[in-house]
């Protein structure tokens, strides 16, 4: 199959080097939800500051001068950002579009994007970290919760596959 | 020797500029493997393209060797390097959930991330959808407390849950990666489809 995509072997290898360099600058791995979790207790800091502060979850975060934006995920989903916009801007894959497969809409594409978002945002904190934070970093650092989380994503994407089916194959 | 800032080796103010770098590549890298395309990412589920297997795999092969190599070098003090807990009941039942939504709405939250960076408007839906599901966490938090903190196990390694160096796991960890890479490469011969 001919690709426009990078060797996965290699493109695998590189990023278990972007994740080194996490390591062995900060001692901590990569991850992603935990920028949106930031974002969400600065959000409900600002419309309801004595919400955040009876809330056993939001207060963890927020309040006693603690900004939840400067935060280290924050800064790194900020270069994910731009880092994917410069492989896409060089690869000529810029272009606003909904993705999806000719058996289904773009609004349904849509209306699943939003849903599957909301079990992800949802499972990323009550398995505290999601594909990034809680499998790839868990692994590398052989934490039993990164096996046992990976193991539970993976299984149940699968298992729910078929269900699903009509949505891409 | 690392971790650098742990240890004020470089001072704490380069924190964010390094988290910025390392994003970058971390984008960057997840854009070139395809990770930018749902369609490419749900691929892994049918057989059809299984990048999402082989970069995940490779990556993660990649990070635990060079830990335990940087270790043996010196390089690292694996003592500062933080391991994740484990809630047992609460790892797994999160990531059924997140399975869930992997299947439904094609992307994990990094992956829609690189997408919508691109342009995917499916992807800046998911993230918007990540923001929602995080906030109903934070608002029913004190019903899921219990499940959330249950089954403590620590900062506990698997290779101490199995009783092996971690050396020793790491080399099955390879052994099982290779195993997957081999099945991957023949439903990909088995179910072709065009690359999206």
């Amino acid at each position: 199959m001919k690709t426009k995509y990078m060797n996965p072997y290699l493109a695998g290898v590189l990023l278990g080097l972007v994740l080194l360099s996490a390591f062995y600058f900060t001692g901590r791995g990569l991850g992603a939800s935990g920028a949106v979790k930031s974002m969400v207790v600065t959000a409900v800091e600002t419309v309801a500051p004595e919400h955040t502060a009876d809330s056993g979850f939001y207060s963890k975060y927020a309040g006693d001068g603690k900004n939840p934006m400067k935060s280290w995920l924050v800064f790194e989903v900020l270069g994910v950002l731009v880092g994917g916009f410069l492989s896409g801007a060089l690869a000529g894959r810029l272009k606003l579009k909904v993705e999806h497969h000719p058996n289904i809409t773009s609004k349904k594409r849509l209306i699943l994007a939003g849903i599957g978002g909301i079990l992800f945002g949802y499972g990323s904190q009550l398995g505290r970290g999601c594909t990034s934070g809680s499998a790839l970093t868990g692994m590398a650092v052989l934490s039993l919760a990164g096996f046992v989380t990976m193991m539970a994503i993976f299984g149940t994407a699968f298992a729910l596959a078929y269900f699903f089916r009509r949505n891409w194959i | 020797m690392g971790p650098l800032i742990p240890q004020e080796i470089i001072a704490e103010g380069w924190n964010f500029f390094i988290a910025f770098v390392v994003g970058v590549g971390f984008g960057f890298v997840l854009e070139q493997a395809g990770f930018s395309s749902s369609r490419k990412l749900a691929g892994v589920f049918y057989g059809y393209d299984t990048v999402v297997l082989k970069v995940f795999f490779t990556a993660a092969v990649t990070g635990m060797l060079g830990l335990l190599y940087f270790s043996l070098f010196d390089w690292i003090d694996l003592n500062l390097v933080w391991v994740n807990p484990t809630f047992l009941w609460s790892a797994i039942i999160g990531g059924i959930i997140m399975g869930a939504g992997f299947i439904i709405g094609g992307y994990c939250p990094g992956t829609s991330v690189c997408a919508l960076s691109i342009g995917k408007i499916d992807a800046m839906v998911f993230f918007g959808g990540i923001f929602i599901g995080i906030f109903l966490f934070g608002e029913f938090y004190e019903i899921i407390k219990p499940l959330y903190m249950a089954e403590y196990l620590g900062n506990i390694k698997l290779s101490d849950v199995l009783g092996v160096s971690q050396g020793t796991l790491a080399f099955f960890v390879i052994l099982v990666a290779l195993g997957m890479f081999y099945v991957a490469e023949i439903a990909e011969k088995k179910f072709p489809r065009k690359e999206y």
